[in-house]
């Protein structure tokens, strides 16, 4: 099992590449049962939406 | 008809607002912005209407910044950007405070003021870290060419972008979820 850490890890380098079949899985199993991991991948992907709006503005 | 060279010159304030966010640093955005509209002036036959100005001029502005930030990560040296992030998590890897849910978020990217929030969360962050997190989510490179460009290992560049998401985050949260 991931810990927290290594989970946020992973969220995040899923934002900058294709992340292996095992490592999906693993985060998947995580994302499941971790609600402050699910709530760090929901901000992340709106950081992402935050920066691209200040990038087109 | 407005000249070419007032249109182009119209576009600064935009421009320096873009690279000023881009390179935190005003006088390198002035240098910047400058080299781009001497370029785009000196090459205005390259435009040639074919699509908008200002999405021209901010593709040559681009390149100077990657340039300027190739510069100023040279002069910046990375330790200073390891401090911080340790306390997020305890010896087990558990968050030590785990996020918490933000309400309604997608309404909230249409305010000025989250805005202003994220632009002040961005200067908190350390040069480096905020060099390659910039590449990636403003001017949209790849990370395999933020590597290339920075000279950095690709396991380097993920680190420093994971650095930049959970501090702007924690930034978030602070300066704007809880209020």
């Amino acid at each position: 099992m991931l810990s927290c850490k290594e989970a946020a890890q992973l969220v995040s380098q899923g934002l900058d590449r294709r992340l292996a079949f095992g490592e999906r899985v693993a985060l998947r199993l995580h994302l499941l049962v971790c609600d402050g991991c699910t709530h760090f991948k929901k901000q992340t992907a709106f950081l992402r939406k935050a920066m691209k709006r200040l990038a087109d503005s | 008809m407005k000249s070419f060279r007032s249109q182009v010159e119209a576009e600064r304030p935009y421009l320096l607002r873009y690279a000023s966010l881009q390179l935190r640093d005003a006088h390198a955005a002035e240098d910047v912005v400058q080299e781009a509209l001497l370029a785009a002036l000196a090459g205005e036959a390259g435009f040639g209407g074919r699509s908008n100005l200002r999405t021209w001029l901010t593709g040559i502005l681009k390149h100077k910044i990657v340039d300027a930030i190739r510069r100023l990560s040279r002069e910046t040296a990375v330790a200073a950007d390891d401090e911080g992030l340790e306390a997020l998590f305890d010896e087990r890897g558990h968050w030590v405070d785990p996020p918490r849910d933000w309400d309604d978020p997608d309404g909230l990217l249409e305010q000025k003021q989250l805005r202003a929030a994220l632009e002040e969360c961005l200067r908190r962050l350390p040069d480096k870290t905020a060099h390659v997190f910039m590449m990636r989510e403003h001017l949209g490179y790849e990370t395999p060419e933020i590597c290339k460009e920075l000279g950095l290992t690709p396991t380097h560049c993920w680190v420093l972008l994971y650095r930049a998401r959970v501090a702007l985050r924690e930034c978030l949260q602070q300066n704007w979820f809880s209020k």
